[in-house]
């Protein structure tokens, strides 16, 4: 391994044999001393001993269990870090039991799923686990056949010494191996040697997801569980008055009705009867902020972008003077509602506060922000608190807020019970926490010979804290820029939503940039190249992103699709950095009896090293699948503060039939993984609308498309 | 309360609830049968499939008062060991990103093939168009379910 980070010396530490024999290791991030601490459980580890992020265990038996410690919801994360691990120990990966990790601050770092950075996080230290076990291993077998360690080689779970034919499986070695010192450093493979990186491997829990095992927080019971309803507000800016809860209360199954905060919550013995009888509840509600509608909005967002009150997000040269000198401008604005992550899993989490500590369990990205949050409404020790992570039905970014696991520890510590919360589909969608509604616009200036000369973006959004992406792309290759922001505080809550601000923020730019190149009677893709070129030559400012892997997928993305090359078919083009990874994206509209349908699309990705291709090629087609059915469907409205939009009848996710075939192709350069999650599906609705227009002579500067007065009858 | 005698899984089970109580509430909290998924509560996302005497039934909205005397299949009477060729399928294809769908996507796409075993592509996309997945493994689902087709004695 080439380049050693920060991370990468860390020191390995062998922890302790298990049980009845075996290796146990981990990583330790402070301590470079270790010593073999005997037979002892887990459980009874002395304190020294557990500052370690990640481990793997090897049994007598030639069981390898491996501990995936993040939050898994759907990135694939509990198959690809485990694969990561068992590359470098040459373990058989049919002998690789996974288990998720609870939450543990002291062994792990980082549990958490969000700005897809798991795998790039944690690629050499989860690859120094699997080397270090494997070279005490040899070291091991080395000893016992008295021969030198560099006469062994490893395969598919083995010590072999090749020259007298004799062979030991990981298991037969492991109480010997940890009796070996803890190399202070071992040698990585080269990429060239992976045998199991880069390869497709199926889901680690496939079989308990297609046999319905329990795997999920809703599918969780712990024994004398109560069950719990919540009515929450029905509008942003409503605060409760008061309770009338008789009717609720004499319903069968309810044991409770707990008021607190602004929250009405119904405490019963299944999640039907507590279900029917919040229904029966009569809550008055008084006004306490803002009552905000969709209208409002939009009539906010058009003085937010006349505002003399802006942000200044960048500033490069002189824009004024560009577009006074300018022979073409080029203005455009673009505009994206609220959304609901609707995940299909709603929010819901278990909770048992006892007086001697608290047990929380279900699903979350952020584990250890949710058990310090607790903490802290509870004024207990973060320390007193146990977190169990199920796998979660998705997340989106909504699992990321920890208000619902925090509804649920206030409740049990009032109704002194274990008790489940569980949101309703109704709740998960009108209960807050949305991709902010944002409104942009975009003005370029052209010399005569068709150059940008000037760039400006204003961002305005609700609750959208900075909606810009100020250094990115067309950023450093344009002389004369200035990137700002207006933000308006409201009632409505909104947080970070599958790839925060560049889901739409892609699609905006690289729209604007589509109708740049039109008006400059440039190809797109050439548009594109020209402009990075120029970023290359000559940067203007801080270039935060990397030009040559952006032309790298732009390049491969053109070659896939046969760029500018087919007939009876119109293409549009998009590429977005995002997070550390770079995706373009070809769309291909054709029209069927005047309508347009989008009938493909290419998807060039450089996330650098692929870990597992089953998921990686999934995980782009998942992305633009996202990316696409939010651009074309999805929207939540408001009126009165209240959300228009309360369940899948009314909230238009994307279905089967709507989706497009699409082609993905990895760039395969070497780089260390920079992370997926996300970076697939900014780029979608760029390419969509790009190719929509070039098929019908029609801009979509809004979403969802199928509102749109311009495809009003052509598209649905 | 009311008794219902149910017939689930080749098995037979007796609950004691309020006759309006959806049929997956009664799988999931009263029988521990867990893999039918809540996911709307309104027969629009199909996390939530069974079959009630052969059909794909939307259990959150099916009231367990007209369950009785039906036999009722789960994804967990699929088989015993994850082998129905719909579940090996799904398994081979690598379908599930999050997988919380999955067990309604395999239900019904075993309601299609136990009805139409040869299923050309425009019939699996209208059977499976009802149920959404919202990590979008919508190709792998197609994909699936025309393999388990293959796969079917």
């Amino acid at each position: 391994m080439p380049n050693v980070t920060q991370d990468s010396r860390r020191n390995f530490m062998k922890l302790f044999a298990a049980a009845g024999g075996g290796l146990v290791l981990g990583f330790n991030t402070t301590s470079s001393v270790a010593s073999a601490l005997g037979l002892i459980d887990e459980a009874k580890l002395p304190a020294a001993a557990i500052d370690f992020n990640s481990y793997l265990s090897i049994s007598p038996e030639n069981i390898i269990t491996i501990l995936s410690p993040n939050p898994e919801l759907g990135q694939n994360i509990k198959t690809s870090f485990p694969m990561i691990v068992a590359e470098e120990l040459d373990a058989d990966w049919t002998k690789v039991k996974v288990v998720q990790a609870p939450l543990d601050t002291n062994k792990f770092e980082r549990q958490v799923t969000g700005g897809s950075g798991a795998v790039p996080h944690s690629w050499e230290r989860l690859r120094k686990a699997g080397a270090t076990a494997r070279h005490m291993l040899v070291e091991a077998a080395a000893k016992r056949w008295k021969v030198p360690a560099n006469s062994l080689t490893t395969e598919n779970g083995t010590v072999v010494h090749a020259a007298s034919g004799r062979k030991l499986t990981y298991g037969e070695l492991a109480t010997e191996a940890s009796k070996v010192p803890v190399p202070a450093d071992v040698k990585l493979k080269d990429n060239k040697d992976f045998k199991l990186i880069g390869t497709a491997v199926r889901n680690v829990d496939n079989h308990e997801m297609i046999t319905g095992q329990p795997l999920y927080g809703l599918d969780i019971y712990k024994e004398g569980m109560l069950y719990a309803m919540i009515q929450r507000p029905e509008a942003f800016g409503l605060k409760l008055k008061s309770v009338d809860a008789a009717a609720a209360k004499a319903m069968p199954g309810i044991v409770d009705v707990v008021t607190f905060k602004n929250n009405v919550a119904v405490v019963g013995k299944s999640t039907w009867q507590v279900m029917k009888a919040r229904k029966a509840l009569k809550i008055s509600y008084e006004q306490e902020g803002a009552l905000e509608s969709s209208a409002d909005h939009d009539r906010l967002f058009k003085e937010l972008l006349k505002s003399p009150e802006a942000t200044v997000r960048r500033k490069d040269g002189d824009v004024d003077a560009a577009f006074k000198k300018a022979a073409k401008i080029i203005e455009s604005e673009y505009q994206c509602p609220f959304l609901s992550h609707s995940p299909m899993e709603p929010m819901n989490f278990f909770a048992h506060v006892r007086p001697d500590g608290v047990e929380l369990a279900g699903p979350t990205q952020t584990p250890e922000r949710a058990r310090d949050q607790v903490a802290k409404l509870l004024g207990i020790a973060p320390e007193s608190i146990t977190l169990e992570l199920t796998r979660l039905g998705g997340g989106f970014g909504r699992r990321l807020s920890a208000d619902y696991v925090l509804e649920a520890a206030e409740l049990s510590s009032l109704v002194k019970a274990p008790v489940k919360v569980i949101w309703s589909r109704e709740d998960d969608m009108t209960g807050g926490i949305y991709r902010p509604a944002v409104r942009y616009r975009f003005e370029a200036a052209l010399d005569a010979k068709g150059n940008m000369i000037g760039y400006k973006l204003r961002g305005v959004g609700i609750n959208s804290g900075n909606p810009t992406r100020e250094d990115n792309f067309p950023s450093g290759a344009v002389e004369n820029l200035l990137i700002e922001s207006v933000e308006h505080q409201s009632p409505i809550t909104t947080g970070p939503w599958r790839a925060p601000i560049t889901n739409f923020l892609a699609y905006a730019e690289q729209a604007f940039l589509d109708e740049i190149a039109h008006a400059a009677k440039k190809d797109p893709v050439q548009f594109r190249l020209e402009l990075l070129e120029r970023a290359k030559k000559s940067p203007v400012g801080e270039i935060k992103y990397d030009i040559d892997r952006m032309r790298g997928v732009i390049e491969l993305a053109a070659e896939k699709s046969g760029w500018g090359k087919k007939k009876g078919v119109a293409q549009g083009f998009s590429v977005y950095f995002s997070h550390r990874s770079y995706v373009a994206q070809v769309a291909e509209v054709k029209l069927k009896n005047a309508v347009p349908v989008i009938d493909k699309i290419y998807a060039a990705a450089d996330c650098g090293i692929v870990v597992n291709l089953s998921g990686a090629y999934q995980q782009v087609r998942g992305g633009i699948v996202d990316g696409l059915g939010h651009a074309m469907y999805s929207k939540l409205s408001f009126k009165g503060g209240a959300p228009e939009q309360q369940n899948f009848n009314n909230y238009r996710l994307i279905r089967l039939k709507e989706v497009p075939e699409i082609d993905v192709h990895f760039v395969n350069n070497g780089i260390d993984p920079t992370g997926l999650g996300e970076p697939a599906l900014p780029p979608t609705g760029g390419a969509v609308a790009n190719a929509i227009f070039k098929a019908t002579g029609k801009r979509l500067r809004n979403q969802p498309f199928v509102e749109q007065p311009e495809l009003k009858n052509v598209i649905g | 309360m009311a008794i219902y005698k149910l017939q689930i899984n080749g098995r037979s089970y007796e609950v004691d609830v309020e006759p309006d109580t959806p049929l997956l509430w009664v799988l999931r909290d009263n029988l521990g049968l867990v893999g039918a998924k809540y996911g709307c509560g309104i027969a629009q996302c199909g996390a939530c499939t069974v079959h009630v005497n052969g059909n794909a039934m939307r259990s959150c909205v099916y009231p367990v008062s007209a369950a009785s005397n039906a036999k009722i299949t789960t994804i967990e009477g699929l088989s015993e060991d994850g082998s129905h060729p719909v579940q090996l399928a799904w398994d081979e294809v690598d379908v599930a990103q999050c997988g919380y769908c999955q067990a309604g996507q395999i239900m019904t796409a075993t309601a299609l093939l136990n009805k139409n075993p040869k299923p050309s592509a425009e019939e699996i996309d209208n059977a499976m168009n009802g149920n959404i997945c919202r990590c979008g493994t919508y190709h792998r689902i197609r994909e699936a379910v025309a393999l388990a087709a293959t796969k079917q004695k």
